[in-house]
């Protein structure tokens, strides 16, 4: 292999970096898809799917690049946790398509409207928690045979991972009323700051049970956390999160329009990095590091060039496709003109 | 009965790629159609094409959005069902589908919203170039899948170490020996799919008598270009059969339904193959077509099944059956293309309804053609999933069973038989509401009644 040009930091960086994206950008209007769910009437259910319609399908390609990426830098990852996954990941797929179409056929659908907006919102649901239940059973681990999953169907489901899984509902749920609070006025602000409150109080309670729990269940995580000097060099991570619980909920209660959104951000960047410290370098946890299970040099290299030049494209124009439809959606545009 | 996890992964597989095919090629055709309204409409000044153009979009959205539904699904299968395969080829597949996704996909879905909602929003010249970034993003989404997939059948640039596939040289592994011929043949099937969807949508039109102006046009525009496309198609497939005899011989073999190694073969026009037996039954046969089409010589040698391995046979009665069908459509397509020729040499071309009804019912049968090629093609590759490398049997995860795949097809059957006959009948709806004048002075770029927009609401930018 060649010792000189090591692409597997870079390939993490830019895997991390896309699964963040997705976890971020999908998260708000996965949460937007459920707050949809509470809101009172037509009118309003209107106005909060068309705060996110331009670029809900932008955000879901980040879904597809994480997949593809993993399968290109990190083949062998991909062929373990993909298989030890194989429900929770069809019961997200399908719940995804549901939401998906249902953006276009709650429009020209009218006489079955109710259905697809119920398929829109159970769909975002369903598909949120079954992320977060992947979640769960990605930092418990699989049981592995050489290069195979050697578990059986059900190995997923735990109560460490059915919490995980209800901690990502309050979690984008607290992205989408963050979204909703920056896109809307009036009434659905007013109520998407009410629903905000609920989900942070659940963000923060899923953040201290998997912070007393993964250290409990895993020394080397303990270990990693609680010993002399890491205690005190990543003491700023909770201290960071405490400190972003905080500003969250004055946004979430004074008039703030854009702190909520940020603060949820900041929230998620700092369990996203915790979860990070606790695996590093593992990326099928306790069995592969992110060296074991790359794929070769010529791959990564090869797929490297494409990719330094195309994302910093991608970045670009989905920043301003998002600038593009910047400020308040409303519902009395349209018909009118 | 003990169910078979890899039986009912390829299932699996056929079912969402045939879903996720359909919508494909018509988005992929209408991207470009929209483009010659466009250049039509910037050459005339007409403002019909761009009533035509905004009837259309419509249709594309709804078409768009099946299609991106249906291809997030596809990444994943290879992890939950062909894991081993993904273990051994991802160090060069992978990134073949990587720059499928970075350069493809997000082209398009990311220009989408543009496109869709922001006629009003951008300026007209990024307007156009969202329009273009999405024709270029389906074709590059093409380019990558139908390389990974030629590799597939064609391996080439590799290396094989300890059971895993190593790239040697990306320029051979992408330029295949089967992709350029699968390429072009796929990509002219998409456009003449496309062309004959909207032919049969103006023929509908026109036997209503209802928007004469606008169908005329779209029957007009699109029986030109099929003059030339579905002879090129016959031409391009003619050579992908050549080069499926020299890298795939089972394949052809399989598809051609020969048992024996001979020279002079016959053209077997019909029969039901024996798999069992090793021969033909009720055979239809034409002397020495054969070796005439495929090896372009009467005296040409075709390779017989016998000369392989059972274990390394194609199954012959789907691929055989499949091509027929294929190449059936493909004649009548040429049939109609033929007659609209002396029709518009009579001036008839809009008023004659047996010519009308021939055209509505091509739209169909050309996406039936579509999935009938594909089919050929990949049942054609069995028993591997690198063609002489690794079998299909060796591709599946261990731990997965029988049961877990049928509850996940049936999944899969279930979602798809709610949200694709919706969807149908969603796009049947805006045909019968045809291309609508009042729309395009609405600011309603999609047909989506409720947009969202800036509070600041200022239009002008494209006049309409």
């Amino acid at each position: 292999m060649n010792p000189v040009l090591d692409f597997v930091p870079i390939w993490t960086l830019i895997l991390g970096l896309g699964i963040f994206f997705y976890v971020l950008l999908d998260g708000f209007d996965l949460g937007v898809g459920m707050l949809h769910g509470l809101a009172p009437d037509t009118g309003s259910r209107n106005l909060i799917m068309n705060s996110i319609a331009p670029v809900w399908d932008g955000n879901e390609t980040w879904l597809v690049l994480g997949g593809v990426g993993l399968l290109a830098a990190f083949p062998l990852a991909f062929a373990i946790i993909i298989p030890a996954l194989y429900f929770p990941i069809l019961v997200m797929l399908l719940a995804l398509v549901f939401r998906g179409v249902a953006f276009e056929f709650r429009f020209r659908d009218a006489p079955h409207r109710t259905f697809w907006d119920h398929g829109f919102c159970y769909g975002s649901a369903v598909a949120t928690f079954a992320q977060g239940v992947m979640l769960g059973a990605f930092i418990q681990g699989f049981e592995i045979d050489g290069r195979h999953f050697a578990g059986t169907t059900f190995d997923f489901i735990s109560p460490f991972s059915l919490m995980t899984g209800i901690a990502l509902v309050f979690g984008y749920g607290l992205l989408g009323a963050g979204w909703l609070i920056l896109k809307t006025e009036a009434e659905i602000q007013a109520a998407a700051r009410r629903h905000g409150k609920i989900c942070l109080v659940g963000v923060l309670l899923a953040v201290l049970i998997v912070s007393v729990w993964t250290p409990l269940q895993h020394a080397e995580i303990a270990d990693r956390w609680f010993s002399w000097p890491n205690i005190a060099l990543l003491a700023p991570v909770p201290i960071a999160t405490a400190l972003a619980a905080f500003g969250t909920w004055r946004a979430l209660s004074g008039t703030s329009e854009a702190g909520t959104f940020i603060g949820a951000a900041i929230l998620f960047t700092l369990s996203y990095i915790g979860i990070a410290i606790s695996l590093w370098p593992m990326i099928v946890p306790y069995h592969y590091t992110l060296w074991e299970a790359a794929s070769s040099p010529k791959t990564q290299a090869f797929l490297l060039v494409g990719t330094l030049f195309l994302l910093p494209v991608i970045l670009v124009y989905t920043g301003w496709s998002y600038w593009v439809f910047r400020g308040k959606v409303r519902g009395d545009i349209g018909y009118h003109h | 009965m003990e169910l078979d996890p890899v039986f009912l992964s390829r299932l699996q597989f056929a079912w969402v790629v045939a879903w996720h095919i359909l919508p494909y090629a018509l988005l992929f055709g209408l991207s470009s159609w929209r483009f010659a309204l466009a250049g039509s409409r910037r050459s005339t000044e007409r403002e019909i094409y761009l009533r035509i153009s905004m009837f259309w979009i419509k249709i594309f959205s709804v078409s768009f959005g099946m299609g991106v539904v249906s291809g997030v699904i596809m990444p994943f299968q290879f992890g939950t069902n062909w894991s081993r395969f993904s273990d051994a080829t991802a160090d060069i597949l992978g990134p073949l589908l990587a720059y499928e996704g970075l350069t493809a996909f997000f082209l398009e879905a990311a220009f989408l919203g543009v496109l869709l909602f922001g006629r009003k929003l951008v300026p007209p010249w990024a307007h156009f170039t969202a329009a273009l970034m999405v024709a270029f993003g389906t074709l590059f989404s093409s380019f990558w899948i139908l390389a990974a997939n030629s590799w597939m059948q064609t391996p080439a640039g590799y290396e094989l170490i300890d059971g895993r596939f190593l790239p040697r040289d990306w320029i051979e592994i992408i330029f295949n020996p089967s992709f350029p011929y699968r390429l072009a043949h796929t990509v002219v099937a998409f456009y003449v799919t496309t062309a004959f969807a909207v032919v049969a949508v103006a023929a509908w039109l026109l036997r209503r008598g209802r928007f004469f102006a606008e169908a005329s046009i779209m029957m007009s525009m699109t029986l030109w270009l099929l003059s030339v496309l579905v002879p090129l198609q016959i031409f391009i497939g003619d050579l992908h059969g050549l080069n499926t005899r020299e890298h795939q011989p089972a394949k052809l073999a399989a598809v051609e339904a020969h048992w024996e190694t001979a020279r002079g073969v016959p053209l077997v026009l019909f029969a039901v193959p024996d798999e069992e037996n090793e021969t033909n039954h009720l055979a239809i046969e034409v002397p020495y077509l054969g070796s005439l089409i495929l090896a372009h010589s009467l005296d040409g040698e075709i390779k017989g099944l016998k000369d392989f391995p059972r274990e390394d046979r194609p199954p012959v009665a789907i691929p055989f059956l499949s091509f027929r069908l294929m190449v059936g459509i493909g004649v009548l397509m040429l049939a109609v293309v033929v007659a609209s020729w002396w029709l518009r040499y009579r001036d008839r071309l809009f008023d004659s309804p047996w010519f009308l009804r021939a055209c509505m019912m091509m739209a169909p049968l050309s996406f039936v053609a579509v999935l009938a090629g594909w089919t050929t093609t990949e049942v054609g590759r069995q028993p591997w999933t690198v063609y002489g490398l690794m079998r299909t049997a060796d591709s599946v995860p261990p731990s997965l069973t029988g049961g877990e795949v049928l509850v996940s097809l049936l999944g899969y059957m279930a979602v798809y038989l709610i949200i694709f006959p919706a969807g149908i009948m969603v796009m049947a709806k805006l045909v019968r509401k045809g291309p609508d004048t009042i729309e395009s002075d609405s600011p309603i770029e999609s047909g989506r009644p409720d947009r969202p927009t800036r509070v600041q609401f200022q239009s002008d930018g494209e006049q309409p």
